[in-house]
């Protein structure tokens, strides 16, 4: 699981079956220290409550299904929760993934 | 597996059920020599790891879901030890 910022949603009205009520946001990964990195890509937001500008971690590959309604549905990312806090005290700067 | 060190804590309220009352961690990636290997993970612990501590992380889902107990739970990442030494032959 990483750390995550959701900077947009995604609309679409034609979907896989079973994808139907799943909402989709556009987020960016953090490294440790919450500074971007790498590419922003689209995931489903599991906890249905995380919305633009909001701090959350998410689960990647098959796992990222497993946290849907129907786990068996094409979700490679899911949002499944939103943070309230991260206390890191040792370390920092090194952390880009 | 992997080698990691515990850098921190994340907390969250609003979540996915299956992570209700577990212990999120923040750990850093290690190489064999304990250096920063680049890269983090939050990883759920089942040893009662703390800050700065070394530690294994299992970063596969079947299993992460057998030692929570939890099937169906979108869990891949789960500190199952902490280490006490690495020796590497000479």
């Amino acid at each position: 699981m990483q750390l995550a910022r959701v900077i947009g949603t995604v609309v679409a009205t034609v979907k896989t079956p079973g994808l139907e009520g799943v909402k989709l946001l556009v987020i960016q990964p953090l490294d440790r220290d919450l500074k971007p990195s790498g590419t922003q890509f689209v995931a489903a937001d599991a906890v249905h409550m995380a919305g633009p500008g909001e701090l959350v971690y998410f689960v990647a590959a098959r796992e990222a299904s497993q946290a849907m309604p129907n786990t068996f549905v094409p979700v490679d990312h899911a949002i499944v929760g939103i943070v309230d806090a991260v206390t890191v005290t040792r370390g920092g700067s090194g952390g880009a993934s | 597996m992997k080698l990691a060190r515990v850098a921190g804590t994340v907390v969250s309220t609003i979540n996915s059920p299956d992570f209700d009352d577990r212990t999120l961690l923040l750990c850093d990636l290690l190489d064999p020599a304990g250096k920063p290997a680049g890269g983090y993970t939050i990883a759920v612990d089942t040893v009662g790891a703390g800050e700065g501590e070394t530690v294994l992380l299992m970063d596969e889902g079947n299993s992460a879901r057998q030692i929570l107990q939890a099937p169906g739970a979108p869990i891949r990442t789960v500190i199952v030890g902490i280490v006490d030494a690495v020796e590497e032959p000479a």
